[in-house]
């Protein structure tokens, strides 16, 4: 005999609801196209590129709008059973987690660069390094670049004249603390929102909501003050050596991250006052959150391992 | 919009002019659809990749130039590699998880259906963009499909940039049908179908899907930093500004050693089904088939490193990565023998799927022994770079992924059409496609401990006589598969002998209780599982 079926939660699979064909996605295939194809096509120095990728930027948005919107309107029309709900849930988790993998690799490039290349560019394998055998040896040290000292951050790069290194770099306890203050508060004001639901203020989650996205606009704002502090006092750019190249990628896909977040908080906002959102049918809302919190905690990883140590 | 409260309601297919069978096909959201799609497209660029094969090996038949030039020659082994791994193996098994995965756990369709086809319409762009690289002005991308720096950063040509944004594509579309085949097998599965009587094959998808999660994002990231290098400056596989071209070979292995297995276990999952059906008994040591492809997708993550033993590794870093990666044989080696001792005393028929599934078990294990030999540190640094390592990787690839699609797609055809295709035919395919690898492949292995160097041109004289051998089995190994083909074509034109619900005598599981052809929506009703 098999174990009895959980049927409490289960519903029956007539009122299952599969979704109509769709238009959609086969537009977000010409917008993610056009974009690509465009973009590639501006770094070749081809006029139409331009074009190309703004049409491209043009349908993508396009895209999300009429997306997202069927799929808000089946969910107002109760479409959504407690199964699609666990379904949303499932994706939205996994996606993060594709976005975890995606920051690792990046921070697995920092990573490598700190505890192997630098140490064996310079010929100042560690201790512990040589103990394992991890290390390859001095030789192209002593053969190729013999004045090649380690530090980080990196100032001086093996060939400064293909690769001048930068002047200084952003001081760890002026804008990245205040950052990340900045953040943890708009974390803390999305929490505070959340909590309304609870108790079925919506009055709560508007101000919330509000004071997050305005909390992650000063974020945006000083990060930018950042980058052009370093572009123009410090001369620490992205083409200034692994670590303006590390430091840029990582910030810079952190940003991208932020200002995703930052829309996405504005639409929640916006079907907010729509009344789209009830005390038990909210999972737009947290999914925004979980992106939130996890860009929040990519941001804490950033601090320690890019700012400050 | 209508109100959908059923799932009947809407959506079936109406067939009414040309303009609204394109409409279908391009808009449709049904899991059914989906896999055709993919299964078609897979075959499509089954024979793109096969014909640059065929070039390959005519230039080889003999030393010497003379058939292509030699960046030719580069581009088409680089594209080959592509073109096979992300447009025939992988678009294969996700269109056979599309097919089958939501029959097997009694659901209706897959979870997101609209993200789903979003996954499928993709990869055509996709392709469309990586194809085109062949026409552009300069080179093709000539790299390998390993794409190392400084190949592809300081001397790639322009067309790499095209290359980029095409994996970027083929990686969101990896990534948003793992994620649909976790939300269909954690939440769709019918009441009392628990993890552990779920059928291996979707056992071995859902773990597939983690191994996406986890390692096409790496992808996406490592040919960013090479777009970025080509064009903004960064450094981070130059060593002159502090960064290592090393390091390109370790993010992208980090990726591409997952993606081996990507391409293997949803295989696994299919030859577990087929043993178990035509062998008319249970298989044997189910749970330890479940822990072996979970153990092998964990180890998965930290073996990257054997791909690189001679690019100047860290002894220490060496010895861990060979380690670890013998240590793989013994789940893999679970596999074999629960595959062996479920044929032992069963009473056993060799139908084509069950040939197909004994001679991926046979070959698929000779080239898990080349891996082997490939994985001992001092026998690779003889290995290394030589036809041994193309042998090895042939044998896991089209002996061991390709005849695992093979047998899946008989074993399921019927189902999916109603009809059996043609016994004899089946089995003339699979005698000559089993030739043909041999003798493709097989002598490749001598090559390489000869020292034939791989991705080459032009080579020694003495090479000769396996050379023509290996030519003339790829073109056995290339038309035999006109026969495929043909037989795919006849089942979807409905002819042969229909075939009912069950199909195949041993057969169990719930995709055998549907009727044969499968209805479109698989279950309106959740079925009973006993
Ligand atoms: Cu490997």
């Amino acid at each position: 005999m098999m174990p009895k079926p959980m049927l409490k939660d289960y519903r029956p699979v007539n009122y299952y609801f599969v979704a109509d064909p769709s238009y959609w996605p086969l537009f977000g295939c010409f917008g993610l196209f056009a974009t690509l194809v465009g973009g590639i096509n501006m770094l070749h120095h081809n006029t139409f590129g331009t074009y190309l990728f703004l049409t491209g930027i043009a349908l993508l948005v396009i895209t999300m709008f009429g997306w997202f919107s069927l799929v808000v309107r089946e969910s107002i029309q109760g479409l959504h059973s407690k199964q699609m709900d666990k379904t949303y849930r499932w994706g939205m988790m996994w996606f993060i987690v594709s976005e975890v993998a995606l920051f690792g690799v990046f921070f697995g490039a920092l990573f490598y660069t700190r505890m192997f290349t630098i140490p064996d560019l310079s010929g100042t394998a560690g201790i512990l390094a040589k103990a394992l055998l991890f290390t390859k040896g001095d030789t192209t040290h002593i053969y190729l670049w013999p004045h090649f000292k380690a530090a980080w951050p990196l100032l001086v790069n093996p060939n400064p004249e293909l690769f001048p290194g930068p002047e200084r770099v952003i001081n760890t306890w002026g804008i990245p603390a205040l950052n990340t203050v900045l953040l943890l508060s708009s974390a803390v004001a999305l929490t505070w929102a959340h909590w309304g639901f609870k108790s079925d203020n919506l009055k709560q989650v508007k101000i919330g909501l509000i004071l997050a996205i305005l909390l992650g606009l000063v974020f945006v704002g000083c990060q930018a003050h950042e980058y052009l502090l370093a572009h123009l006092e410090y001369h620490l750019t992205i083409y200034s050596g692994i670590y303006g190249a590390t430091f840029f990628m990582l910030t810079g896909l952190h940003a991208m991250h932020v200002t995703m977040g930052i829309i996405m908080m504005t639409v929640i906002l916006i079907r907010c006052f729509k009344g789209h959102f009830r005390r038990e049918h909210h999972f737009a809302f947290e999914a925004v959150a979980w992106y939130w919190h996890f860009v929040d905690v990519v941001w804490l990883f950033l601090f320690v391992f890019v700012y400050w140590i | 919009m209508t109100t959908h409260t059923d799932v009947h309601a809407h959506s079936h297919p109406i067939n009414k002019g040309f303009l609204s069978w394109v409409a279908r096909w391009l808009f449709t959201t049904n899991h059914k659809d989906i896999g055709t799609l993919y299964l078609l497209f897979s075959l499509v660029m089954f024979f793109v990749g096969g014909v640059m094969a065929l070039i390959i090996r005519t230039q080889l038949f003999h030393p010497g130039l003379g058939f292509i030039e030699p960046n030719f020659y580069n581009v088409m082994v680089t594209v080959h590699g592509l073109v096979m791994i992300f447009g025939v193996i992988m678009p294969a098994f996700v269109g056979l998880a599309n097919w089958m995965v939501p029959m097997m756990v009694g659901a209706p369709d897959m979870a997101l259906p609209r993200l789903n086809n979003w996954s499928f319409w993709i990869i055509p762009f996709a392709f469309t963009i990586i194809i085109s690289t062949l026409f552009l002005k300069g080179s093709g991308p000539n790299g390998g499909w390993t794409m190392y720096a400084p190949l592809s950063t300081t001397y790639g040509p322009p067309s790499m940039d095209f290359l980029i944004i095409g994996i970027h594509l083929l990686g969101i579309s990896s990534i948003l049908g793992a994620i649909n085949i976790i939300a269909t097998i954690l939440n769709l599965r019918a009441p009392g179908m628990t993890m552990m009587k779920m059928p291996l094959f979707v056992w071995a998808w859902f773990i597939t899907a983690f191994l996406l999660i986890g390692a096409m994002p790496v992808l996406a990231g490592v040919v960013t930093m090479m777009l970025f290098d080509r064009h903004f400056g960064t450094s981070f596989f130059s060593a002159a500004g502090g960064g290592d071209p090393v390091m390109y070979q370790h993010l992208f292995w980090f990726f591409g050693h997952p993606e081996v297995y990507i391409m293997i276990l949803p295989g696994f999952g299919i030859i577990s089904e087929v043993i178990a059906t035509f062998s008319r008994k249970r298989l044997f040591g189910y749970p330890f088939m479940v822990g072996a492809i979970a153990a092998i997708a964990l180890l998965s993550y930290v073996v990257w490193g054997h791909h690189m033993f001679t690019a100047g590794m860290a002894v220490g870093a060496q010895l861990f990565f060979m380690y670890a990666t013998i240590l793989i044989a013994v789940p893999t080696g679970i596999k074999v023998f629960n595959w062996i001792a479920t044929m032992f005393r069963g009473s056993l028929t060799f139908e084509t799927p069950m040939l197909f599934a004994l001679g991926f078990v046979v070959l698929f294990t000779i080239g898990g022994f080349s891996g082997l030999m490939l994985a001992i540190v001092p026998a690779d640094y003889q290995y290394q770079d030589t036809y041994f390592v193309v042998a090895h990787f042939h044998y896991v690839l089209v002996a061991g992924a390709l005849l695992s699609i093979f047998s899946g797609v008989y074993y399921w055809l019927p189902k999916w059409t109603g009809h059996y295709y043609n016994e004899t035919l089946g089995q003339l395919h699979f005698w000559l496609t089993i030739i043909g690898i041999n003798l493709t492949f097989f002598p490749m292995h001598f090559l390489g401990l000869a020292g034939m160097p791989r991705r080459v041109v032009d080579y020694a004289p003495q090479f000769m006589p396996a050379n023509m051998l290996c030519t003339i089995g790829a073109f056995i190994l290339g038309f035999a598969q006109l026969i495929f083909v043909y037989i795919v074509i006849r089942a979807m034109m409905k002819k042969g002998k229909p075939a009912d619900a069950r199909v195949w005598e041993g057969s169990h599981g719930l995709e055998w209780t549907l009727e044969s052809p499968a209805p479109y929506h698989s279950f309106s009703t959740p079925p009973v599982i006993s």
